[in-house]
């Protein structure tokens, strides 16, 4: 399915395992196998874990250093959950890849990137019908908004930093 | 009041234009009406039972002279000729089409307003207490912290697609005039023992079908600590509220399902895993914000004013007008003037484009610029000297906008009910003129005093009928309308539900019911007794019979 990031679209190198079996770099399990997956590591492979947006912090929060990506799935483009998650997940201190995965459309991309996803996975026709372009735009829409931890680009900060330099 | 800075003027400019490019790729099918839909809600623009209705927000009720004035116009060239002031003291125009949309963003940028948020399952316009700056009892301005919460709230990226609607409602004084045990978050700005100020947190209060009154789960937060903290509340509810029911997606019914001890317990948890710190508005942010609240330069003046007493002397009306619609102001010489949009017949809380620049214009003049909102779909110049109290009043008797109601039993709260609103069960705007008829008499009104009623079309109860002293709630009953009546509803500090007097009643019926009500109040009162308290003592089964009686009248 089509992946794409704050640059544009992008190579999907993962690849989806639910019980880890598969002979691959990039493995993408469920969190039921997460546990045997991250053990039977001993080749070096990567591990990912693929989860739904019910599942709790405390479940993955003693595996996070050693799990190269989370996918978070968007069942629906209204369900806000797993921006939450990934909110939740950044602050617990996890450093890599985060995936939202599911219907979300463009113009709630920026709100994936200032919640610390990185990457979105859409379906094939979701992304014929609102192009790349059409996310990147989306993304830039808004320059700066009003919360602090969301992003570097924020308008508190910003006037902090107006008052520093006595502006 | 706020003025926008450079940040937030781009930041209004950037909605606008995105909404512009929004609407346009729903028109190529980029975005289906279901991807679109919750777009077009949350820049304020919903679709209704004749057309598309746009809701304009009107941060914590408070207006400048230029902006009412730029709503008039708004209301000329897209509406009508006038506009409706709602119970989230938001401006609705019910008739624009919707190409016009853009255009009257543009318009409502130029004066510093927007409709971001005035729909749709995010945080939603914050009130707050219209005598703000103005009452007596006030610890503390709530003004400055609902304007922190708008801009932290607007287009907030995770709190953007919420289960369900979020309200916050602020208020600054122990008489809590903002109704803030009903809203989603109530927040009381308090001193604690040491004289430093927080807030009460107040979480899971709402009407709708099924009303609740708001839990304190924060008895003191330090106000420093308010965005953060407000951050592991909505959080909670964003990943803990139910989405498998709408009607059970408010906070409140998490709140009650788990109880507001574990709500409380994981609030708590959320918190203290966060950075504070990284999250809050620099003290200086806030003070920056709160010097736009400043007190105006008001004159020193003597405790009465001579011309305002001669003036009442000599005129029966305006001493009727100013007994009954002033609010005591803080500073000596000064008053509070509520302007009632409740005339007798008419529709509660419409005001047509001319009455806006009548009402601007003695803002500009008498009130240092300012009007406000208030969620009994009125407005306020919060602050006029006694000396220039009967000029206003004169200038409001020549605009019809006189109504010496304010508090009374005919300064009714009512939605917009079947006439206008897609979810209505029955009318609430012909019941709220058929009762304003039946209360028409000054004197009698004056005699009943202080008596709220409000009428809600649905049980969505738009119009807080639960709150009501007396509430009426529209259903719809084997393809007739049947209205409810509740009593003993308070809005106030003592926060209660009202309760159900019996079964629901003919539009016909609902006049005279109210009016035997009112009389049992009036044969039992005790000297001085406000119905609200008489309710209380008396308890509903003196009030019940009339219902009873109601019901078994021969027809
Ligand atoms: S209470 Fe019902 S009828 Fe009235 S405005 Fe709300 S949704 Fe519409």
């Amino acid at each position: 399915m089509p992946l794409l990031d704050r640059n544009g679209a992008k190579k999907d190198v993962w690849i989806i395992s639910d019980d880890g079996s598969a002979d691959a770099d990039h493995i993408l399990v469920s969190v039921a196998h997460l546990k045997q997956a991250l053990s039977g590591n001993g080749r070096g492979r990567r591990i990912g874990v693929a989860i739904a947006n019910t599942v709790k912090l405390a479940e993955l929060e003693p595996h996070l250093s050693e799990i190269d990506l989370v996918s978070i799935a968007f069942p629906s483009h209204g369900d806000g959950r797993g921006f939450s998650i990934a909110k939740q997940l950044r602050h617990a201190g996890f450093k890599g890849t985060l995936r939202a995965s599911g219907p979300l459309i463009a113009d709630q991309f920026a709100f994936a990137l200032a919640c610390g996803f990185d990457e979105i996975e859409v379906s094939s026709a979701h992304a014929a019908r609102q192009p790349i372009e059409q996310w990147l735009k989306a993304a830039s829409s808004i320059s700066q908004t009003y919360q602090r931890g969301f992003g570097a680009h924020n308008i508190l900060d910003a006037r902090r930093a107006a008052r520093a330099t006595g502006k | 009041m706020y003025r926008y800075d450079e940040f937030d003027a781009r930041f209004v400019r950037e909605r606008v234009a995105q909404f512009r490019d929004q609407v346009a790729r729903r028109l190529d099918g980029s975005l289906t009406e279901d991807e679109f839909k919750p777009l077009r809600l949350k820049n304020g623009v919903y679709l209704q039972l004749h057309a598309y209705m746009l809701r304009i927000a009107i941060p914590y009720g408070t207006l400048s002279a230029r902006q009412l004035r730029q709503l008039a116009l708004i209301g000329e060239k897209y509406d009508r000729g006038y506009g409706h002031f709602t119970t989230r003291t938001n401006m609705q125009f019910n008739w624009p089409r919707l190409r016009d949309v853009p255009e009257i963003l543009d318009l409502l940028a130029d004066v510093e307003m927007h409709c971001i948020q005035t729909s749709g399952n995010c945080i939603r316009n914050v009130t707050a207490d219209h005598f703000a700056g103005v009452a007596a009892d006030e610890v503390e301005d709530p003004r400055p912290t609902a304007e922190l919460i708008r801009q932290w709230s607007s287009l907030h990226p995770e709190f953007d697609y919420l289960p369900r609607k979020f309200k916050i409602a602020v208020t600054g004084s122990p008489q809590d005039r903002a109704v803030t045990k009903a809203h989603d978050i109530g927040l009381r700005i308090l001193r604690n023992a040491k004289g430093e100020i927080g807030y009460e947190v107040m979480v899971g209060g709402g009407l709708g079908r099924t009303p609740m009154i708001a839990k304190t789960i924060r008895a003191f937060l330090p106000k420093a600590e308010l965005l953060a903290y407000l951050e592991a509340v909505l959080r909670v509810y964003n990943l803990e509220g139910r989405r498998d029911n709408k009607y059970k997606a408010r906070v409140k019914i998490l709140v009650h399902e788990i109880g507001a001890e574990k709500f409380t317990q994981l609030v708590e948890d959320e918190y203290a895993r966060l950075d504070g710190p990284s999250i809050v508005a620099d003290p200086q942010e806030v003070a920056r914000i709160a010097a736009y609240f400043a007190p105006p330069a008001y004159e020193k003046l003597p405790l009465r004013s001579t011309g305002f007493d001669a003036a009442k002397t000599q005129n029966r009306a305006f001493a009727t007008w100013a007994s009954v619609n002033l609010f005591p102001h803080k500073l000596t010489g000064y008053a509070a003037a509520t302007i009632s949009l409740k005339n007798i017949g008419e529709a509660p809380g419409d005001v047509t484009s001319a009455q806006m620049r009548v009402l601007a214009d003695l803002a500009e003049k008498y009130s240092f610029d300012e009007l406000r909102i208030t969620h009994a779909q009125n407005v306020v110049l919060p602050h006029v000297k006694q000396d220039d109290l009967f000029a206003v009043w004169q200038a409001l008797v020549a605009a019809d906008l006189a109504s010496a109601n304010a508090g009374l039993i005919t300064d009714i709260i009512a939605c917009p009910g079947l006439d206008y609103c897609s979810l209505a069960t029955a009318r609430s705007i012909p019941i709220a003129q058929a009762l304003a008829q039946r209360f028409a008499d000054q004197e009698r009104q004056i005699e009943i005093g202080e008596l709220n009623i409000k009428i809600s079309g649905c049980i969505n109860a738009c119009a807080h009928h639960h709150v009501g002293h007396i509430g009426i709630l529209g259903l719809e009953k084997s393809g007739k309308e049947s209205y409810q009546i509740t009593l003993g509803g308070d809005a106030t500090l003592n926060a209660a539900i009202g309760e159900r007097l019996g079964p629901g009643l003919d539009a016909e019926d609902v006049p005279d019911t109210i009016e035997r009500i009112v009389e049992v109040y009036l044969q039992h009162r005790k000297a001085g007794e406000p119905f609200i308290d008489a309710v209380r003592r008396l308890g509903l089964e003196p009030f019940k019979a009339v219902v009873q009686e109601t019901l078994h009248a021969p027809a």
